[in-house]
């Protein structure tokens, strides 16, 4: 998601960024693509108006006009803007104050994507916080909603509180907060069908499960794909109810999201989670800074530390990344490497995280079986042949083409691409980070390109990499340091 | 009346933007740049989204030209403006010459296919057709049992396997057993998939693909159902479920709201494929044939002219 909006948004600051001298001109000039980037991604346009009024009194103003660097500056205030609008610092779930289990209510318009963010909830809370949920089928208005929650329940291995599809939902929330209590629950998740904000009768039995039950949490499902009319909807939720949080489903798809943006501004209620895939375990607590991060392709490093460090053994990579910084890199580096990497994830999603290389990757299919096909062929090496790659002549090249059942221009591609990165590294063995811009990022279309072609470059040493400065493009980034610095904090 | 549905179901919709237009053709206002500009901002608020930029560029044209001087003209050119856009948009079901016609259904998740489904099947069933529907959607937990039960109430023969099921083999089930039962209309589920998700996508083309081996010139209409409720993105969704599952149709839903389903002009200028029906309500009666006019003027509320209180 956001991904275009970035690409927009990002497009449009840069225009100002470009400039040494920010001038009222250049800023208006900017800040008019800035709103039509933000009204074509969906976002309301009272909510886009007041945007680029406050960057542009912001861009105008003495912090900028007088810094050192008012290009940067600008980024650093549009940066902040941007997180102002993602809702600032990140939101936790709320608490229970009382002797009851935490009670939390979802509720959102039909097709949001209620029942599947009720069991992903449930097993985020199992698992990053050793909660023991409950989950109660409220859903009585649409066929099968109940099986289906109730599916999901057995699926995951998660308890369902489920009276059939008779009976009035209020009713079923009660019984189950008191099933909860007596099978030592400490959290419920109240399912409740999806409805139109419109439709009198069924937000009249929502605010009867609100007040029989007093859940702690009253959890807003949104369609990350939402229109205009998003704003209208949650408004009206949140008078009835009133709301707690919102939780951002879809967000896998291309959707600019602008319309859900929009609802933490109109409704004041922050973004606590957001679904980012089909898998019951795509879902994410939602994290402002890193978002808008995000959105103006600053990349997302601390959330890439953050998986690398919970996968990658960190003296490890350290020995490595020295090893690799001699210009000693051999074909066996080369492949623990890469299996190193791909514990991350699907490549697409590690890259993106990149500072700079959102965009680049946008449009590109990063096919992840092109690993396996590699390792194929460095499997199908001699140990000498990986160990002195340079002895790989063409015999030998036809040979592991065969061995691992490839064309030979891909094992051609393969040597050359690694070739290519020996001597990038050594290099930035004796050229420092600083050596990295600009060379260090592989070339997405090669990635996409060719046969068995195309291989990030090894990420060595990750785990260390916040102290760094991302491969930022186009004269530094200064934000992206100073988020970084708040973040190490 | 057969919009009487649609317009009491767009009334919220009529009321909400009507607060805006009314204010903004309230008597003595002048055409002017800020009038343009509030103009552009409501018909925003309606999912127009570049199109309404493009609608007022018009406007701004004809204003310099002349050609229009006073608001009270500006809703007939609104209204013309925003039919000329929807030009060949409106178009029937269409009906195989022999045999069984075979309705592939598409979408994102919980864009509404399944109800439209219902929906679709009561319409035929009510017009005297034998239909059958194949429960394609074997990924989502219990979506089979939630077609199930609606092949139950309609008393329709429903084509199954369990959930995790290839979607291409009930496909090639329901095609066969639509053909040795001489059944009018076999409407196919599928799975919600986002059009991002390449190797969904790839099964979708699969599922045509078995279809046409059973059935050749089939599926006769492949029916992509949007969310009336969603913004630019429809745009991207109309492009991408075009290009792999060939749509020949759209089913715009979830109608009944407050939500204008302007995206529909966005999609025109990008894909050349008719809007078929507008889901307006939550019965099962509330699928409508989709009618350009109407809808129009119930997003420009001219039909009635109610007191226009802002």
């Amino acid at each position: 998601m956001f991904d275009s909006l970035s690409s927009a948004l990002s497009n449009a600051y840069r225009s100002i960024v470009g400039n040494k001298v920010l001038t009222e001109a250049n800023v208006e000039e900017g800040i008019r693509s800035v709103r039509q980037a933000l009204l074509e991604a969906d976002v309301h346009f009272k909510v886009a108006k007041e945007f680029v009024a406050d960057v542009k009194e912001r861009a105008l103003g003495q912090e900028v006009l007088k810094s050192v660097d008012p290009g940067q500056q600008f980024v650093k205030v549009f940066h902040d803007e941007l997180t102002e609008l993602l809702g600032g610092e990140k939101v936790g779930l709320p608490v229970a104050t009382d002797n009851r289990p935490l009670i939390l209510m979802m509720a959102g318009l039909q097709g949001a994507g209620k029942t599947t963010t009720c069991a992903k909830l449930a097993l985020w809370l199992r698992k990053t916080r050793k909660k023991n949920p409950l989950l109660v089928a409220a859903d009585l208005q649409r066929p099968a909603a109940v099986d289906q929650l109730q599916t999901l329940g057995n699926q995951l291995g998660l308890a369902v509180h489920a009276e059939g599809t008779q009976g009035r939902p209020p009713e079923i929330c009660r019984r189950g907060i008191e099933l909860a209590q007596r099978n030592r629950h400490d959290v419920v998740i109240l399912d409740t069908a999806g409805r139109l904000h419109v439709d009198e009768p069924l937000m009249v039995e929502l605010a009867e499960v609100q007040q029989i039950c007093q859940p702690h949490g009253v959890l807003l499902v949104c369609d990350s794909m939402l229109g205009q009319d998003a704003v209208n909807s949650a408004r009206e939720f949140d008078s009835r109810l009133p709301i707690t949080g919102v939780i951002l489903t879809k967000t896998d798809g291309d959707a600019r999201g602008g319309a859900a943006l929009s609802v933490k501004k109109v409704t004041g209620k922050p973004i606590l989670f957001v679904g980012t895939g089909e898998k019951p375990d795509e879902f994410e607590e939602f994290d402002p800074p890193r978002m808008a991060g995000r959105i103006l392709d600053m990349g997302d490093v601390v959330s890439l530390v953050e998986k690398a460090e919970a996968v990658i053994d960190e003296k490890q990579a350290e020995r490595e990344a020295k090893k690799l910084l001699k210009g000693k890199f051999d074909f066996e580096d080369f492949l623990r490497q890469m299996n190193m990497i791909r514990k991350l994830g699907p490549m697409k999603k590690v890259l993106g995280m990149l500072p700079g290389m959102g965009q680049a990757l946008k449009g590109v299919d990063l096919d992840d079986n092109r690993f396996k096909r590699v390792e194929a062929m460095i499997q199908s090496m001699t140990v000498d042949e990986r160990r002195r790659p340079d002895i790989i002549d063409v015999q030998r090249r036809r040979r592991i083409a065969r061995g691992s059942g490839n064309q030979l221009q891909a094992v051609h591609d393969l040597v050359k691409q690694f070739k290519m990165m020996q001597k990038m590294m050594s290099k930035l063995g004796k050229g420092g980070l600083e050596g990295l811009a600009g060379a260090g990022m592989p070339d997405p279309a090669s990635l996409a390109g060719g046969p068995g072609g195309g291989l990030p470059g090894g990420m060595p040493g990750l785990p260390g990499m916040p102290g760094g400065r991302g491969a930022g493009r186009g004269g530094g980034n200064q934000a992206f340091r100073d988020f970084m610095r708040k973040r190490k904090k | 009346m057969v919009f009487g549905k649609l317009f009491s179901g767009l009334r919220k919709t009529r009321e909400k933007l009507a607060s805006g237009l009314s204010r903004l053709f309230g008597r003595g206002r002048k055409l002017d740049a800020d009038f343009l500009e509030e103009l552009e901002e409501v018909l925003y608020t309606s999912d127009l989204g570049p199109t309404g930029s493009k609608i007022v560029a018009e406007l701004e044209q004809a204003w310099k030209k002349r050609e229009i001087a006073e608001t009270t003209e500006v809703p007939a050119f609104l209204r013309k403006a925003l039919l000329a856009r929807l030009e060949g948009c409106e178009g029937s079901l269409v009906k195989a010459p022999t045999g069984t016609t075979v309705i592939l259904v598409v979408g994102v998740n919980g864009s509404g296919k399944t109800t439209s489904i219902a929906k679709l099947a009561r319409r035929l069933q009510s017009e005297g057709h034998k239909v059958l529907v194949g429960a394609g959607d074997t990924f989502r937990a219990a979506a089979v049992e939630q077609l199930s039960l609606w092949a139950e109430r309609l008393g329709i023969d429903i084509i199954k396997q369990g959930t995790g099921a290839d979607p291409a083999a009930v496909a090639f089930d329901a095609c066969a057993a639509a053909r040795s039962r001489g059944i009018d209309y076999l409407i196919l589920d599928t799975a919600g998939r986002l059009h991002t998700q390449k190797n969904l996508m790839d099964e979708l083309a699969k599922v045509v693909r078995v279809v046409k081996k059973q059935i050749p010139d089939a599926p006769h209409e492949t029916l992509q159902v949007l969310d009336g409720t969603t913004g630019q993105n429809a745009i991207r969704q109309a492009e991408e479920f075009g290009k792999v599952a060939g749509v020949t149709g759209l089913i715009l839903a979830k109608m009944d709201g407050t939500a204008k389903g302007g995206a529909v002009f966005g999609i025109r200028e990008k894909v050349d494929v008719p809007v078929k029906f507008i889901g307006v309500g939550e019965s099962i009666d509330d699928l409508e044939p989709f009618a350009a006019e109407p809808f129009v003027d119930a997003i420009l509320k001219f039909e009635g002219q109610e007191t226009a209180s802002a």
